[in-house]
């Protein structure tokens, strides 16, 4: 009884989601709006029990020290018990950074948000430059580098180049250079071509999926 | 016939020698397999693993000489004494040679023992190891060429971030999609209708999302002049946080303050396909003239193009996922493929430190087309030549740009 409400609220919402494929409707808006509050709330709670409280509040020991049962011990008590510096210490960096954040609320003082952004993009970016490099530039690079002795690795080597061409912002399009960039292009567009249709059949199967829960799993009339 | 009779015997008697020759073999061999033990690896070898952050042992030996009799694989243990108790920390295959016990403390001394394993489940054990204990290094030269290579292309990008400054002119040939920004802007204006500015699905910490909050400052800008309506629905806080100092930044330098309000910029939700479902209904209750799709997209990508599509909305995208590129070149107007995404900012602003920072790219990609024609000519070269003198320039060329695992 219990599967065939919930499997009947399943299909309505479903069925309301699809809707939008004819127009917008008040189905469609009802469905949308429970979907963004369930799913923000969702996030939240899941964001304050992924992150907040265990990286947090436990590894500084602030679940303790507001007298939660079970609760481990944490940097906190290590500097001001025992006057040893713990390395969960560091999280209240974060700690800070986050509150900084939260400044923002404060038209006076908003302008402190912008340090904490600051450093969000600064250390992504600086982070992630060599791992991009490795990947994405050297190992591709590596294996690129092949003999001109089979079809395959004309295709590979040719695209490579031509699509680098493409994508060389310092010379005009023109002349042997610009067509180099069309051959380039091309090889772009016929990569697209490929996985457009690659996706669209994955897309196909997620439908099927949802079709096959409305007739066979609600209705039941796909055995 | 009687040549042919003597050859018969002769062949026979041949056959049954090698028969009983074989056979005897074979059970000598046989009986060998039965008798004799399991032998262990020998030269067990532990040191610091090198260039890390300490925390690691590299553990080597020379594969038992039974390797070819079922040696299924490598059991390694480790203590903390020589004569103390040892613990298993993990198993290597058949024919590894090298194990990396990424688990250590850097206080502590370790020794180690490998063990051989048959399919018969014998063990046999090799010497102690001599001790190890593993250090940090500051330095990892098996990424020197990383270094090299990577400093060739910072080094061009502050020549020419300090070339631009001093005021001389960098030449950026033009990009499509970013000559249509203002005409899309000046359609909205003309039409009274709002803005949509999708800056993809994901964090700050995602470079596409760097680029697209880049780029949304200039479009904000020119939104700010025109005094259009502008939308940015946003998946993440962090997002909405650095969209709106952005926005308002722009609105300032444009002289238009007074227009800028924090509604511009608003949170949604994280959930992907909830915040898809946002962003249709935005869509076709406000009806935007245009809509950029700029940042990180995933599956939303085709589900907002189409319905942005549905509703007459002029539509630039710039993306570097590859999987959802042919959606956006499929149903926009213009679209910013990969590399282009990245550059749309420096050529939108004119700052010397973006238009340098791309010039400096430019310079990489020419490295990288190099090393690609000369790497392959030399690869040709030896494969039909089989000259070591172009093996070993092709192989110098690979070496360059190959990440060793150490």
């Amino acid at each position: 009884m219990d599967s065939v409400f919930s499997h009947t609220i399943a299909a309505i919402l479903t069925i309301g989601i699809i809707s939008f494929l004819y127009k917008d409707n008040p189905l469609y808006k009802f469905c949308e709006s429970l979907f963004i509050g369930v799913s923000a709330g969702y996030w939240f709670v899941q964001q304050y029990y992924a992150n907040l409280l265990p990286k947090l509040f436990d590894n500084l020991g602030i679940t303790k020290l507001v007298g939660a049962e079970n609760a481990p011990e944490g940097a906190l008590q290590a500097l001001f018990l025992e006057g040893r510096l713990d390395d969960n210490l560091l999280y209240l960096i974060a700690g800070v950074l986050g509150v900084m954040m939260l400044l923002r609320l404060s038209p006076k003082i908003g302008w402190i948000a912008r340090w904490p952004l600051a450093f969000t993009v600064g250390s992504s970016a600086g982070l992630y430059f060599i791992t991009y490099f490795q990947s994405n530039a050297m190992s591709q690079l590596e294996h690129t580098i092949l003999p001109l002795n089979s079809f395959n690795n004309l295709v590979l080597i040719v695209g490579t180049v031509t699509g680098i061409i493409y994508f060389y912002f310092s010379k005009e399009h023109k002349g042997v250079f610009g067509g180099a960039a069309k051959v380039g292009i091309y090889f772009l567009m016929i990569t697209f071509g490929a996985s457009f249709g690659y996706t669209v059949m994955s897309r196909m199967s997620l439908l099927i999926g949802r079709i096959d829960f409305l007739f066979g799993t609600w209705l039941g009339l796909v055995k | 016939m009687k040549a042919f009779s003597y050859s018969f015997t002769f062949y026979c008697l041949l056959g049954l020698i090698l028969l009983a020759t074989t056979d005897g073999l074979a059970q000598v061999e046989s009986s060998d397999s039965l008798l004799s033990p399991l032998l262990p690896p020998s030269e067990v070898i532990a040191e610091d693993h090198p260039g890390d952050a300490g925390a690691a042992i590299i553990v080597r030996w020379k594969l038992s000489p039974d390797e070819d009799r079922g040696v299924t694989g490598y059991e390694i243990v480790r203590s903390t004494s020589p004569t103390g108790e040892f613990s298993s920390i993990g198993f290597a295959a058949a024919g590894s040679n090298r194990y990396v016990d990424a688990n250590t403390e850097d206080s502590l001394t370790y020794y180690y023992k490998v063990l051989a394993i048959d399919v018969d489940k014998n063990v046999s054990e090799s010497e102690l190891s001599p001790p190890a204990r593993s250090s940090p290094q500051w330095f990892n030269f098996h990424l020197l060429n990383l270094l090299i290579i990577g400093g060739l292309i910072c080094g061009a990008v502050i020549y020419f971030i300090a070339h631009a400054k001093k005021g001389k002119k960098l030449f950026l040939r033009k990009i499509a999609g970013l000559e249509a920004v203002d005409e899309a802007i000046g359609r909205a204006t003309e039409m009274g209708r709002p803005i949509l500015f999708i800056p993809g699905i994901l964090d700050m910490d995602d470079v596409q999302t760097i680029a697209a909050i880049t780029i949304l400052g200039r479009v904000a800008k020119t939104i700010a002049q025109y005094d259009t309506k502008l939308n940015v629905p946003t998946s993440r806080s962090i997002v909405m946080s650095t969209a709106m100092e952005t926005v308002k930044e722009a609105y300032i330098s444009a002289g238009r303050a007074d227009a800028y309000s924090d509604d511009f910029v608003h949170y949604v939700t994280d959930e992907q396909f909830g915040y898809v479902a946002a962003v249709n209904g935005i869509m076709v209750r406000e009806r935007p003239a245009t809509c950029f799709y700029i940042g990180a997209f995933f599956a939303e990508s085709l589900i907002m193009a189409e319905t942005g599509n549905a509703i007459g909305a002029i539509q630039i995208a710039g993306t570097a996922m590859p999987a959802q590129l042919p959606f956006f070149v499929a149903a926009c107007d213009y679209t910013l493929i990969g590399e282009e995404l990245f550059a749309a900012s420096a050529y939108l602003s004119g700052e010397p430190k973006q238009l340098g920072s791309l010039k400096g790219q430019d310079v990489g990609k020419i490295i990288a087309m190099s090393a690609i024609v000369i790497g392959a000519l030399l690869e040709t070269f030896f494969a039909i030549s089989g000259s070591s003198f172009f093996g070993s320039l092709a192989e110098l060329v690979h070496k360059l740009f190959s990440i060793v695992a150490s």
